[in-house]
C-alpha cells in the first residue's frame, strides 16, 4: 500500500504540498483539484519522480528517498500528454522497450508486446511511428507501454486532459478493466462516478477525503467560493 | 506523413537481410564509388539505387523525398562544381551523393530501429572495458531518431504561433519558444525515462 507521512515539498520558495498524510487503499482512487493546486506533485511523489522536501512516500517497506527503482517497477506513471511519453520510434518498439530489462528472451518479449497491442487495439500499428497515432491511440500506447512492465498500481496524471469525448471514454473503458490499483489525478468529474474513494486537493493540502458525489460536491463548492472571490 | 525514412513493414529480399549486412554492403559501395571516383560509376550507382526501391517492393515515392530533401544541396555542389571545377566532377558528386542517401535510405525503410539499434549496441560492447554503456549508446540513438518529429513538431508550433500572431519578417522572433518548447519536451522525456524505469543504471 502506498502511504504518504507528513509529505511538503516546495519549488524554491513556493510550497506546492503542505504536510501531506494518506494511505492509498482502494482499488480505485481519484484526486480532483484546481490547475496549481499540488495535483502534480503529488501524482509525482508516488513513483518517485519528486522526492520531497520534508516526510516521506512508502510502498510496504520501500521509501521513494532510497528506493525509487525499486517502487518505480511497481508503481507505473502515465502522462497527460503521451506524445512525450513515446520514447521509440515505432509502436512496438515503444513498448518493448521497457522490457529490455528485464531480459525476458526475445521470443517471450515479442509475445508480450503483441498481446498489449492487440488488447489495446493497436496492433494494426506495430511498425508505425508513435508520434503519426491519434490523440486517444497515443495515450492507449502510453498505457500498454506502462502496462508492458506489469506495475501492481498505476498514476494517471490527467490522462484525458488533451483527448476528445470519444477517446476520453476509450481511455476510461481500458482504466475501468485494469486489474491493478489506480490512482487517478483528473479534471474530468465524469470519469470518477464509481471510484471507491475521491481525494480534493487544494493549496496543496487534502481538504476533502471521500466518496466521489460528496468530493464532486466540495469541489465545485469550493470553486465556486473561489469564482466570488475574484468578483 | 513520413519523412524519417521510418521501416516500412515489407517481405522483399531487403528485408530478409540483417542489419549489419546491409550496413556493411552499404559501407562496401560507399568506399567503392569514392574510391574509383568515375562519373559512369556514380551515376550506375544511381540508378542502381532507384531501380533498387520497384525490385524489392519499396514505393518509388521515397526515391522522390530524398530528391525533395537534397536538391538545394545537390543544386549547390552542382552550380559549385561546374563553375569552379568542371561539369563532369559536378555530375559524378551530385549522383554519387545522391545515389548514396538513396540507398542509405532503402536500409533504413527495410530495418525495424531494433535492429539497428541491436547492431550498435553490439558494435559498442567492446567500449564497455572503458565505462561506455553499449545500452546507454543505443538509447541516445533511439532518443535521437525519436526526437526528430519532436523538433519538427516544436518548429511547426512556433511557426504557427508567430504567423497566428500576425507577424512577418522577424524569423529570429521564432528561436526563444522553439528552444523553451524544445527544453520541454526534452524535461518530459526524461520524466518519462524515468518514470518507466528506462536507464535507471545506465541500462535500456
Amino acid at each position: 500500500m502506498l502511504r504518504l507521512e507528513g509529505v511538503s515539498h516546495a519549488y524554491e520558495a513556493r510550497p506546492v504540498l503542505r504536510d501531506v498524510t494518506l494511505d492509498l487503499a482502494e482499488h480505485r482512487i481519484g484526486v480532483i483539484g484546481a490547475n496549481g493546486s499540488g495535483k502534480s506533485t503529488l501524482a509525482r511523489t508516488l513513483n518517485g519522480l519528486v522526492v520531497p522536501d520534508a516526510g516521506r512516500v512508502t510502498l510496504g517497506e520501500w521509501d521513494t528517498r532510497r528506493h525509487a527503482k525499486h517502487i518505480r517497477r511497481r508503481v507505473g506513471f502515465v502522462f497527460s500528454d503521451a506524445a512525450n511519453q513515446i520514447i521509440m520510434p515505432t509502436v512496438a518498439e515503444d513498448v518493448e522497450i521497457g522490457l529490455r530489462s528485464r531480459r525476458l528472451g526475445r521470443e517471450e518479449t515479442a509475445r508480450r508486446v503483441d498481446a498489449l497491442l492487440e488488447r489495446y487495439g493497436l496492433a494494426g500499428h506495430r511498425d508505425h511511428p508513435g508520434h503519426l497515432l491519434s490523440g486517444g491511440q497515443k495515450q492507449l500506447l502510453a498505457l500498454a507501454s506502462v502496462l508492458a512492465t506489469e506495475p501492481e498500481i498505476l498514476v494517471c496524471d490527467e490522462p484525458t486532459t488533451l483527448l476528445d469525448l470519444r477517446n476520453t471514454r476509450m481511455v476510461h473503458r481500458v482504466l475501468d478493466t485494469l486489474e491493478q490499483q489506480v490512482v487517478l489525478f483528473t479534471h474530468d468529474l465524469d470519469l470518477l462516478g464509481a471510484f471507491d474513494r475521491v481525494l480534493v486537493v487544494d493549496d496543496g493540502r487534502i481538504v476533502f477525503d471521500g466518496l466521489p458525489a460528496d468530493a464532486v460536491d466540495h469541489y465545485t463548492g469550493l470553486m465556486d467560493d473561489r469564482l466570488m472571490d475574484d468578483r | 506523413m513520413n519523412t524519417l525514412g521510418l521501416y516500412i513493414p515489407g517481405e522483399g529480399p531487403m528485408y530478409r537481410l540483417s542489419a549489419g549486412t546491409k550496413l556493411a554492403g552499404l559501407l562496401a559501395v560507399c568506399v567503392a564509388v569514392i574510391v574509383l571516383a568515375h562519373p559512369w560509376v556514380s551515376l550506375g550507382l544511381l540508378a542502381g539505387a532507384v531501380l533498387l526501391y520497384p525490385a524489392v517492393g519499396l514505393p518509388f515515392g521515397r526515391v522522390l523525398g530524398v530528391l525533395r530533401g537534397l536538391w538545394p544541396f545537390l543544386l549547390a555542389i552542382g552550380l559549385f562544381q561546374a563553375v569552379f571545377g568542371d561539369p563532369l566532377t559536378a555530375v559524378r558528386l551530385c549522383s554519387q551523393l545522391l545515389g548514396l542517401v538513396v540507398l542509405a535510405n532503402a536500409v533504413t525503410l527495410t530495418t525495424r530501429v531494433r535492429e539497428m539499434l541491436d547492431l550498435f549496441e553490439r558494435l559498442a560492447r567492446p567500449l564497455a572495458r572503458f565505462g561506455v554503456s553499449p545500452e546507454r549508446v543505443a538509447l541516445v540513438l533511439a532518443l535521437t531518431i525519436r526526437s526528430i518529429p519532436m523538433v519538427a513538431a516544436a518548429w511547426r508550433a512556433a511557426v504557427e504561433g508567430y504567423r497566428a500572431r500576425g507577424l512577418s519578417g522577424r524569423p529570429y522572433l521564432l528561436v526563444t519558444p522553439l528552444i523553451v518548447q524544445l527544453f520541454r519536451m526534452a524535461e518530459a522525456t526524461g520524466e518519462a525515462l524515468v518514470a518507466r524505469g528506462i536507464d535507471e543504471d545506465g541500462h535500456a
